[in-house]
Order: structure tokens, then C-alpha cells, then sequence
């Protein structure tokens, strides 16, 4: 993998490498970097199956990371690309043009990380929660606890009976 | 021959390249199948919009089961995400608890038994039997034939038995656990397998006579959902999906984990990429796996030592910051589990990619537009789709 990694850097601006496996290796691209190195990856380094698009808040460094992990499945091995977003304004490029399934993947993340991709088709639809205002719920700083006692009703616990004891007193009232 | 459908009363398509639908023409009509509904497979919905008989536009709406386990598991430690993940995916449990546990011990530095690995194996392969069962009848029950769903289902529970007397649970094992398996293979357990994997070829052989033999299967389903091999990699296709096409791509050969390497195997494909065709794929796929568990109760090593590694102690677990991703084959195509560790004592993401994420959706909502009505649950369930992967 270092030797994709070294080949790309004589092309492209990169960051971090992680050599993860034999056939695992993740590197850090710039925003602006992330076409070009996807174009070349695909085209010229068989790199031509999206397998997941995805991100994780890193929200002590005030930062998502989003994962563009391609796979060659000539060769059978994977690159992830990172590529960190300023928190404070998660907007990205769509690539649903070079990849369809995409579109999919940037409807997810807008709706649960609230990272927007201008332009993917059908971002804006409701994907899994419909009407919901709060703040992104997959947000490190989302509470699920704290929102689920904030809009649900608490519910009492259910109260066991003894079944013989329970069906005696429904079917004979008078002998109990 | 494939299937030509009539455009002529298909709409216009708008200057942005949208169709348009007009349904006060009275020409069009909105019908939802689903998520209540006998040829959904799980709970999702389509949104189809018809003319006729036939679908103009389909859209896939998911979210009835969204249980938001990769958020849930951010809040537990390693251990405690283990009984998490199998719930993930019903018919076929097993995938998530393997990826979960090779990935939790490729960044933690452990390494697992031999003989773990063979036993691991052997459930992945139970569990793919099982799902291709649920599948067939599926198939079947889509196009009518409600009398191959008994038989499959009959043969389903005897494998279920086996998963019972092996890990003591029938759906959710719990079995494969990060450092190994819980236990090990049960007395006689091979005798009692060879008598259940006798009836699946039995049935298998049933199967192949009333339904792919049938004139009405074989009418409603050849050269009906096809995929072009030029959609594969564009849209993210694997499994037997892709196998039907004449892609041979299979994890298991292509990136042999586990103890695939010591295992005797080809890639099952077809290529007219219908549904018949994919429906055979997996028929032939499931006579492998019968092999493939014979193969590994005859081969695997005799045990020499503790089934388990040495886990650190698991209340107190912390893995190093790292990330990395773990996949197999499962019966519909490659699942893998995105893992990422900041050094503590819960993960700080971990992300499910489900082959059905691609099939469900983008794919299967290209591919129903044309498709008559009748055959909208037949095509749906030739992807082999599990809305639980899609929402996880």
C-alpha cells in the first residue's frame, strides 16, 4: 500500500498515511484534492467500487472526518481516503456523478451528521427520520437519553401476576 | 430474450431530465407496497407510480426499523457491543458478530486459535444456508408458489436445531465473540449435521425439479430484472447479484479470510443476470455451502489448546486510536464493518455497510421502472434485499 501512497504523493498533495493491512491503507486528502485523487484511483489504479462512504465526529478537534473507502477488486485491496471537515461548516462536493450509489450514502449523512452535499439528488429528502427538527442525531453532542425523556411520556413499568393466582380471580370473583 | 416492455404511454420526460407526472391526468395512479405488504421482505415500502400495469417511477422509503445501533454502540464498551450486533441482520446474524470481532481484535493486537477460526467458518457457512432457505421460499412465494416456502422453511428449522445443540441459541447465537468462539464443537455434532445437510440436498433436489424446472417460474422470471455487468462497479453490485452477471467476484476467493484459503471452491456464476438467473446462482451457492460444511468438519484440526484468546480485562478494555474494515461474503453480497477507536473504552464509530444499502435502493429504484406490477415483488426479492442493513 505505501507504494500506491508514494506514487499518489508525486501527483497529489497528501496528508497522513495509515498502513492498516497488506491490502488496507488509509490516507488523508484535502477537500479540494478529493476529486482528482478519486479520478485518478478509479481510472488509472482500478480502484472502481465505492464499497462505503461514511463519517465520525471527532468533535474535541472540532472536526468530521468523512471515509471514501474504494476498493480494486483485481488486485483485492482497499484504500480509505479521509477527509476532514471543518465542524462548523459540513458541506462537501457530491460525487454521485462518478459513483451513482453516492447519492445514497450524502441523503444518509445529511439527514443523521447534517453534512450537506449541494447538489446530489434527492439529499434533501427525509431518508429514515421523517420531520426532524432536532439537532442530527448520529452528532457526537446529540443525547439520545436526554431527547428520548425530553419527547416520549414515561411509561411505568408492567406489573406481574401470578398466572394461576391471576386467572382464579377472573374466572371465579366470588371464590377468592 | 429480454424483456421489451411498451413505452408508448410512458410520460415525457421535463427539460431537467424529470419525468412528468401529472396525476390529476387520471392517467397515473399512486400505489404503495409496503411495509405491510407479502412481498416485502422485511419492513420497507415502495412507492410506485403506475400506468397501466406497468411502474413509470419507484421510490424505496425505509426508516420503519431504524434502531440506530451504530449510535447505540458509541455508548458501550467492546464487550457490550457484542450481543448488539447480531441484531443487526435477522436471517443471517452471524456476519455482523464475525466482522465485529475480527475488527475489535485486529485493532486491539489479538490473535485468535486456529481452531476458533474453523469454527467460525463453519456457523458462517451454517448461517448462509439458512438465509439462501429463507430466500428460495421467498422466491418462490413471490411468484405464487407457497409450497416451496414449507419445504424450505422445514429444512431451515433442521439447521436451526444444529445451531441450537452448537451455540444454544436458534436466531441470535451470540457465538463468535471477540477473541474467539464461546464454545466448542458438541459430541456427535458431525453425525447429526451429515443427516440435516442430507435432507437440505434432498430438498435442494425437490426445489430444483417443481420450481426451476416449472414453465410459470421459468416464464416470469427469465430474462425479466436484468442488470447489466456495466452497473457493478458503478453501483457498488456484489454477491450473487453480481455473480449472475458473470462477475465472478466473491470475497472468499478474492480476499480469503477466516479458513477459506484451506478450502476447495469456485465461484458460483451464471450470466444471463435475470432473475431466474440469480435464483440459480444462489440454488448452486447453497449445494456449495453443503460442500463447503463438509469440507470443514472432515479438515478442521483437532483442538490443542484454549478455543479463546487472552482478552485484557474486559470491564476495563481500552484499543488504541485506529480504524480499519473488516468484510465477508454473506449470502447477498459483501458485508463489512467500518471500526473506528479513539483510545478508550468505546468505539468512536463503527459503521455497518450492508449489501442491501446498494441493492435496496439505488439500484432497485433504476430497475423497477418498466416492471409490470406482478413482478415487482419477484424482482425485489431476486436482489435479496434486508432493509435492516439499509437503516442499522
Amino acid at each position: 500500500m505505501r507504494e500506491l501512497y508514494e506514487k499518489l504523493k508525486t501527483r497529489f498533495p497528501l496528508g497522513e498515511f495509515t498502513d492498516q493491512r497488506d491490502n488496507l491503507g488509509f490516507i488523508t486528502v484535502d477537500k479540494d484534492q478529493l476529486r482528482p485523487v478519486l479520478y485518478h484511483l478509479r481510472d488509472h489504479e482500478g480502484f472502481s467500487h465505492l464499497v462505503l462512504l461514511t463519517a465520525v465526529d471527532w468533535i474535541e478537534e472540532d472536526r468530521f472526518q468523512l471515509t471514501y473507502l474504494l476498493s480494486n477488486r483485481t488486485r483485492s485491496v482497499d484504500v480509505g481516503l479521509r477527509v476532514m471537515l471543518d465542524r462548523g461548516e459540513p458541506v462537501m462536493e457530491t460525487i454521485h456523478d462518478i459513483w451513482p450509489t453516492a447519492a445514497t450514502y450524502q441523503c444518509e449523512l445529511r439527514e443523521m451528521f447534517g453534512i450537506d452535499f449541494p447538489d446530489s439528488p434527492g439529499v434533501m429528502d427525509d431518508f429514515i427520520l421523517e420531520g426532524w427538527d432536532d439537532l442530527p442525531p448520529y452528532r457526537r453532542d446529540f443525547d439520545t437519553k436526554k431527547y428520548s425523556d425530553e419527547t416520549y411520556a414515561h411509561r411505568e413499568g408492567r406489573v406481574t401476576h401470578d398466572p394461576a393466582e391471576y386467572m382464579k380471580k377472573q374466572l371465579y370473583p366470588d371464590e377468592v | 430474450m429480454l424483456y421489451q416492455p411498451d413505452r408508448s404511454q410512458y410520460p415525457d420526460m421535463g427539460p431537467d431530465g424529470k419525468l412528468d407526472i401529472d396525476l390529476s391526468s387520471g392517467k397515473y395512479l399512486k400505489l404503495w407496497q409496503g411495509p405491510q405488504h407479502p412481498g416485502i421482505t422485511g419492513n420497507m415500502s415502495l412507492e410506485l407510480t403506475v400506468c397501466g400495469d406497468e411502474v413509470v417511477e419507484g421510490k424505496v422509503h425505509v426508516g420503519y426499523l431504524h434502531r440506530g445501533f451504530e449510535k447505540l454502540m458509541e455508548r458501550r464498551s467492546f464487550i457490550q457491543c457484542f450481543p448488539i450486533v447480531c441484531r443487526i441482520c435477522v436471517p443471517e446474524p452471524d456476519f455482523n458478530e464475525y466482522c465485529y470481532a475480527a475488527a475489535v481484535e485486529e485493532l486491539a493486537g489479538i490473535e485468535i486459535s486456529e481452531r476458533a477460526k474453523w469454527i467460525r467458518t463453519l456457523i458462517l457457512e451454517m448461517g448462509r444456508i439458512n438465509s439462501y432457505m429463507m430466500y428460495l421460499g421467498g422466491q418462490a412465494g413471490a411468484l405464487g408458489m407457497g409450497v416451496i416456502g414449507q419445504w424450505t422453511t422445514y429444512v431451515r428449522d433442521l439447521m436451526l436445531d444444529r445451531f441450537e445443540e452448537l451455540t444454544g441459541a436458534r436466531i441470535y447465537h451470540m457465538f463468535i465473540i471477540p477473541g474467539g468462539v464461546r464454545d466448542d464443537l458438541p459430541a456427535g455434532f458431525e453425525d447429526r449435521m451429515e443427516e440435516t445437510l442430507k435432507e437440505i440436498e434432498a430438498t435442494l433436489k425437490d426445489v430444483q425439479e417443481v420450481m426451476f424446472q416449472n414453465a410459470v417460474f421459468k416464464k416470469r422470471t427469465k430474462g425479466i430484472g436484468y442488470i447489466d455487468p456495466s452497473l457493478v462497479d458503478s453501483y457498488g453490485i456484489t454477491g450473487p447479484n453480481a455473480r449472475a452477471a458473470g462477475i465472478a467476484k466473491d470475497v472468499r476467493a478474492d480476499q480469503p479470510y477466516l479458513v477459506y484459503p484451506h478450502l476447495d471452491f469456485e465461484p458460483v456464476t451464471g450470466k444471463d443476470s435475470d432473475i431466474f438467473t440469480r435464483s440459480d446462482v444462489r440454488r448452486r451457492d447453497v449445494i456449495m455451502s453443503v460442500d463447503l460444511v463438509r469440507q470443514i468438519l472432515s479438515r478442521m484440526p483437532k483442538k490443542d489448546g484454549p478455543l479463546m484468546a487472552k482478552l485484557p480485562n474486559v470491564l476495563h478494555w481500552k484499543i488504541p486510536r485506529g480504524e480499519t474494515y473488516i468484510r465477508g461474503e454473506c449470502s447477498r453480497g459483501e458485508y463489512g464493518f467500518y471500526v473506528v477507536t479513539d483510545g478508550s473504552g468505546y468505539p468512536r464509530r463503527v459503521n455497518v455497510r450492508g449489501p442491501s444499502y446498494t441493492h435496496a435502493m439505488s439500484l432497485l429504484q433504476r430497475m423497477i421502472v418498466n416492471v409490470n406490477i406482478a413482478d415487482v415483488a419477484s424482482l425485489m426479492v431476486s436482489l435479496h434485499t434486508y432493509p435492516p442493513e439499509i437503516e442499522r
